[in-house]
């Protein structure tokens, strides 16, 4: 047998302590913040310090190739008198609201039917995707086209079912026009929501609608005291994130519509991008803009606090 | 409560036939637990008795109605799933009541029925919380409690041990059968555990392939197995056997591989010469100066009993003994089966001599 020699040598105390360099080189929580830190300054750079000037920006009246000074809430004054603003509040709300809860519904519907056992099962799940691989400026393009004063498909179809006479103006009249954009939208939304409520639902384990069939349970029941309960956290995200992005939504009104006829069309968005880059006055742009984000964080609390944490949920799961 | 009928049931999934015409009869009140190896077809007709699958052919009666075309929630029928299936969003007061509260019941009717599984099954202090705050053993009582509200015909279980740890198992086997004896519902059990089924059943069901090998109460199935198939499945050590002939000169004995001969007490009618499998239980080996000469391999002492794995005319076989032997790995002794208690088995259909 050989004795091992031990390498660990005890240090005296204050003796020969590792330098300032060392210890951040090697102390667990100084190592944390340097692997952080590119992750860190990436988002500081082009999130951070973006949204701060922006929000600086609100509160001059900066325009393109000019400095601006420091107005004060100048720029939101003048948008509190502004009608073509509040009808972009309007249009924003009613775009969201019911682009939302119809890409809900629908999404929804749709992944009740894509959960259950049917031929191409795979197949169909590829193609519900479409509308949402496709980039939003082509089919918006190709919604253009379908909602086209002259050449409109839809139009055309119906004319030669003999439904109407004439064709619809689509895009030049000013409901109609808010019907189409709030259609496209939808058209382009529903597969996200679809895709993420079925990934949910085939969390579910089988035997819970076993178990609730056995207990008694019809077909809603089970959807309703089963299905939906379980799905709350995922339609909490999922409805989140489609609320924020129809919030946002610029490019399929900017390519349908630019928020005509009349501003019947323009939102939040799309608002601030004619005021503060086609006209010039980024102060103004700047100011809309800041506006959309206490409708934002709104949005988020709603989620957060009244659907995402379910006291269900917490407590270990020790299976 | 109520009788069960289960009459030539087949099923099959696509062309594929798993289960080939089964029939059990199950007795008002009786405890049956249906046993065998995995893919034998016991959880598809346990389904099939819940109604969750389709019957094939064959017919399946509850009371004196048969129940083929009847829908789940119109069988009476209460079931406990292997991985609890309970709600996770609904406390455990809320589970329970679950079927109560679809069937339009008064809140009053639902908190007494609720209370009184609670009381049966000690879950009174857990009724508030959710099934993720429960350890294995409550989360299993909380699903038999949501099968003893309905107070059903029949009570169904689905392996609901096979999740718990090995202690819990036997605590909650003792649990479920005084349950059973308290109650005196109807209940079929399926298990992929023997020791489960001998321990609780009234009777057992023996399955295997898609057929029933063997019906009968655990002793029965022990002590005269069927078939080779029953008498290696049912006992644990598992029953030795032996491929050799039956010998009638003077007295019956059968002889085993390398000249092995063993005492028989009778042989069976125009035997002579006929090859035969040799079945012993572990434990209805002595040793004696006239036995089999063996050299052990292995000596595991359990405590109460000790295993003896030992080579017999070139097999392994186990023995086990109550008595405390000094036996030591190399050591030959002398096994002699009692031949009062040992099996024939026809080599080629393997049953019952």
């Amino acid at each position: 047998m050989t004795t091992f020699q031990t390498s660990v040598r005890v240090q005296p105390a204050g003796v020969d302590t590792p330098s300032l360099w060392a210890r951040l080189r090697t102390n667990r929580n100084w190592v944390a913040l340097w692997f952080m830190l590119p992750a860190a300054a990436f988002l500081i750079l082009f999130l951070a310090y973006p949204l701060g000037l922006g929000v600086w920006m609100s509160f001059t009246d900066e325009r393109i190739g000019r400095r601006g000074i420091f107005i004060g809430l100048e720029n939101y004054q003048w948008l509190w008198d502004d009608s073509i603003f509040w009808l972009s509040v309007f249009n924003t709300l009613l775009y969201t609201i019911v682009a939302s809860a119809i890409k809900f519904a629908i999404g929804l519907y749709l992944a009740l039917l894509l959960n259950r056992h049917m031929p191409f099962k795979a197949m169909i799940r590829s193609i519900v995707l479409i509308p949402f691989i496709v980039p939003t400026v082509l089919s918006a393009i190709a919604f253009w086209w379908i909602y086209d004063s002259q050449f409109s498909i839809i139009s055309w179809s119906l004319i030669k079912l003999g439904l109407i006479d004439h064709n619809i103006n689509f895009l030049g009249d000013s409901s109609w026009a808010r019907g189409s954009v709030i259609f496209a939208n939808i058209w382009r939304g529903v597969p996200f929501v679809a895709i993420t409520l079925l990934a949910g639902l085939q969390t579910v384990s089988p035997s819970l609608y076993e178990a609730a069939t056995l207990d008694g349970a019809t077909n809603w029941q089970r959807f309703r005291f089963i299905t939906y309960p379980l799905l709350t956290p995922i339609i909490a995200v999922v409805m989140t994130f489609s609320v924020l992005f129809t919030f946002t939504d610029f490019q399929l009104i900017w390519a349908l519509t630019r928020g005509g006829p009349v501003n019947a069309t323009h939102l939040m968005a799309t608002l601030s991008y004619q005021r503060g880059i086609i006209s010039g006055r980024l102060g103004e742009g700047a100011a809309i803009a800041t506006a959309m984000i206490p409708f934002l964080v709104a949005a988020i609390a709603i989620s957060w606090f009244g659907m995402q944490r379910r006291k269900w949920q917490q407590g270990s799961n020790n299976d | 409560m109520s009788s069960v009928q289960i009459r030539e049931v087949r099923k099959s999934f696509g062309g594929f036939e798993v289960l080939h015409g089964v029939s059990i009869p199950i007795e008002d009140g009786a405890f049956v637990v249906l046993v065998g190896p995995s893919g034998c077809g016991k959880s598809t007709l346990l389904r099939m008795l819940a109604g969750l699958e389709n019957i094939t052919s064959g017919t399946i009666s509850i009371g004196d109605r048969v129940v083929n075309n009847v829908q789940p929630k119109e069988r009476d029928i209460a079931m406990v799933f292997q991985n609890y299936a309970l709600y996770p969003h609904m406390t455990v007061a809320d589970n329970m009541g679950f079927s109560l509260k679809l069937r339009g019941a008064s809140a009053d009717e639902i908190s007494k029925g609720v209370k009184r599984a609670a009381e049966i099954l000690a879950l009174t202090p857990l009724l508030d919380r959710y099934p993720r705050q429960l350890s294995g053993g409550q989360r299993q009582r909380v699903a038999m409690g949501r099968a003893i509200v309905r107070d059903p015909q029949v009570f169904l279980f689905d392996e609901p041990l096979s999740n718990l740890d090995a202690k819990l198992r036997v605590a909650m086997r003792t649990e479920i059968k005084e349950l059973h004896q308290r109650l005196k519902t109807t209940t079929v059990y399926v298990t992929h555990d023997q020791i489960e089924a001998m321990t609780m059943a009234d009777k057992i069901v023996v399955m295997h392939d898609g057929i029933v090998e063997q019906i009968g109460s655990p002793l029965e199935l022990y002590d005269r197995p069927d078939n080779v198939f029953v008498a290696s499945f049912i006992g644990s050590p598992a029953m030795n056997f032996l491929k050799g002939r039956v010998t009638v000169n003077g007295s019956a004995s059968f002889e085993g591989p390398n000249g092995v001969k063993l005492p028989l007490k009778s042989a069976p009618a125009n035997s002579d010469g006929r090859p035969v499998v040799f079945g012993v239980r572990p434990e209805h080996f002595t040793i004696a100066d006239d036995g089999a000469e063996a050299e052990i391999i292995v000596v595991e002492p359990t405590g109460s009993e000790t295993q003896v794995f030992a080579k017999l005319g070139g097999e392994q076989v186990v023995a086990v003994f109550r008595e405390r032997h000094q036996f030591n790995p190399g050591d030959r002794i002398r096994l002699k089966p009692d031949p009062s208690v040992v099996h024939l088995f026809d080599e080629a259909t393997g049953k019952r001599l």
